[in-house]
This record gives C-alpha cells, sequence and structure tokens, in this order.
C-alpha cells in the first residue's frame, strides 16, 4: 500500500512572469491567471459553501480582490496560495452570512485525540465507486462532506483534492502545520467512516431471507 | 507499533512522509492488524474517490460568464482607481 500521488503539480514556471506582467497593467495576463485557477476556485468555495450561487460569488470577489491587491502580492509565495487564501476566506464570510447561528471558524477547538479513532472498521468492496452512477456517486460524496465542520472540509478539500502540499495549505489557511496534520487525520477519517455506510462489504449469508 | 501509534503516522504514511525506520514499522503492523489495514486502506480509497470524483467541476458555459464578468469588474476597477474593491 503506497502513499497517495496527488493531482496537481500545479504548472508554475510562468505565473510569476504572468503576475508580473498584470502588476505593470497587463489584463491579457490576468486573465490567464484566471483561465488557469479559476475551476480550482470554484470548487474549494463550492467545497466550503456547499452552495453553487454562493460560489459563484467567490470565485468573481476573490478575482476581484486579487486584481486589486496584486501590488500588495509579495511574490513571497505562489500566487495560487495567495488566491486561496482569498477564496477561502470569501467563502468563510459567505457560509458565516447564511448560517449566523453556527459558527465558522478554522480556529474550531478540537476536541480529544480519541473522538476520530475509527469505530466501525468494517471492509469495503472492492471497487465501491462501481456500484453507483456517477451522479449518485456525486451525491454521496458531496452530501458526506457537507456533514464535516467546514474547518475540517477546507484543509481536506485544499491537501487532497487540489493537491496543495501541506505547508501550502498551512500558509493559505494562516494555521500552523500540525494543525493541518490533525484536522487532516479528523477529515480523512471521518470521511471514510461516513462512506463506509455506502461502501461497506455486505456479508453474504447473513440470514436476510 | 500499537494501533493508537499507527493512527498518528496514518497521515504521514499515506502522503509518502515518513522516515524508513518508522514505516517499516508501520508496515509490520499493517501485515498483522487486520482492522489498521482495513483502516489504512479505505482512508486511501476515500481520498481517492474524492480526488478523481469531479466533484463541483465548472461547467463551461457558466466559466465563460464568470471570466467575462470579472474582466468587466476588473476594467470598471481600473477606471475607478486603487483602493475601490
Amino acid at each position: 500500500m503506497g502513499a497517495i500521488q496527488n493531482k496537481l503539480e500545479g504548472p508554475v514556471s510562468d505565473e510569476l512572469t504572468l503576475v508580473r506582467a498584470a502588476k505593470g497593467g497587463d489584463d491579457s495576463a490576468f486573465e490567464e491567471l484566471v483561465r488557469r485557477y479559476d475551476r480550482n476556485v470554484f470548487r474549494i468555495a463550492q467545497h466550503i459553501t456547499q452552495n453553487r450561487e454562493d460560489a459563484e460569488d467567490v470565485v468573481q470577489e476573490a478575482f476581484l480582490k486579487a486584481y486589486g491587491n496584486l501590488a500588495k502580492f509579495q511574490e513571497q509565495s505562489k500566487f495560487y496560495t495567495w488566491l486561496v487564501r482569498i477564496a477561502v476566506n470569501e467563502a468563510l464570510m459567505k457560509l458565516r452570512r447564511r448560517k449566523p447561528e453556527r459558527t465558522v471558524s478554522l480556529d474550531e477547538d478540537i476536541k480529544t485525540e480519541d473522538d476520530s479513532l475509527p469505530r466501525e472498521i468494517a471492509d469495503w468492496t472492492p471497487n465501491p465507486e462501481q456500484q453507483y452512477s456517477q451522479a449518485e456517486l456525486r451525491e454521496i460524496l458531496s452530501k458526506t462532506i457537507q456533514g464535516l465542520p467546514p474547518g475540517f472540509r477546507t484543509v481536506f478539500v485544499l491537501r487532497d483534492v487540489e493537491g496543495l502540499s501541506t505547508e501550502e495549505t498551512a500558509a493559505a489557511l494562516e494555521l500552523s502545520v500540525p494543525a493541518v496534520k490533525s484536522r487532516l487525520l479528523r477529515a480523512r477519517l471521518q470521511l471514510r467512516e461516513r462512506l463506509g455506510r455506502y461502501f461497506q462489504k455486505r456479508e453474504s449469508g447473513d440470514g436476510d431471507q | 507499533m500499537k494501533c493508537s501509534e499507527f493512527l498518528t503516522e496514518l497521515t504521514n504514511y499515506l502522503d509518502g512522509v515518513l522516515d524508513s525506520n518508522t514505516k517499516v514499522e508501520l508496515e509490520n503492523h499493517l501485515s498483522w492488524c487486520h482492522n489498521c489495514y482495513v483502516v489504512c486502506d479505505t482512508t486511501k480509497k476515500t481520498i481517492e474517490i474524492y480526488r478523481d470524483s469531479q466533484l463541483y467541476e465548472l461547467p463551461e458555459d457558466l466559466r465563460g460568464r464568470l471570466r467575462s464578468a470579472i474582466m468587466t469588474k476588473c476594467q470598471q476597477h481600473k477606471k475607478r482607481g486603487p483602493g475601490s474593491v
């Protein structure tokens, strides 16, 4: 059983060239940056807000804010990491506005170490995703991740879906590396346990007649 | 290695950043502890399923509309001058 390979390596070689051109007033360079990252920003925003209209707003607001603040971008991190930080903040603001009764924060108190210890250890069928149609599977995945606290699902999405490194995720969310690792473990284990309800191996001959 | 120690190292293991000694210990643990093997395997599958799911893909028509709205707002911002975002 090997390590997970990240899907995104990220084309960063000419990112800085585009950023500098955009800073110099070249709007087509900025448009290229939009084209490069709009899908990622939309996905992150929808994962956090769980609402398509909000995600559309976040994409617009995040890029507009990046455009307006480009001069302040110090080039010490990747442009993408900086953009993700802006987008995550915009998305969390949307969530707070929509669910004011609930505290929405990335600094949610982490409970004791024991709360995410796996309770159900049933194995899954060999190719669980093939039991469902694409649409059903998306529905299951969407419903399942919605059940996680925003702080957990944000870390999971940045690390495991978007392929940011632990350090980049920490920088984008202004969290420490240990905090990212701790949230990531909990997010992964909680998702695993919840998905088990759909993907568990059914015992044959279990008495159902 | 105990089960609780396995769990502490699980994320580093799946991310491929464990030092070689701990990796050997962990894989040795997995070879006899079925529960931890299942947790490891299904956690890995969880990550892969989400990563490959194409959940929340941005449709091309919406993508075009959003990009053009963004660029229009950027032009307006430029005309108004800095500090207007």
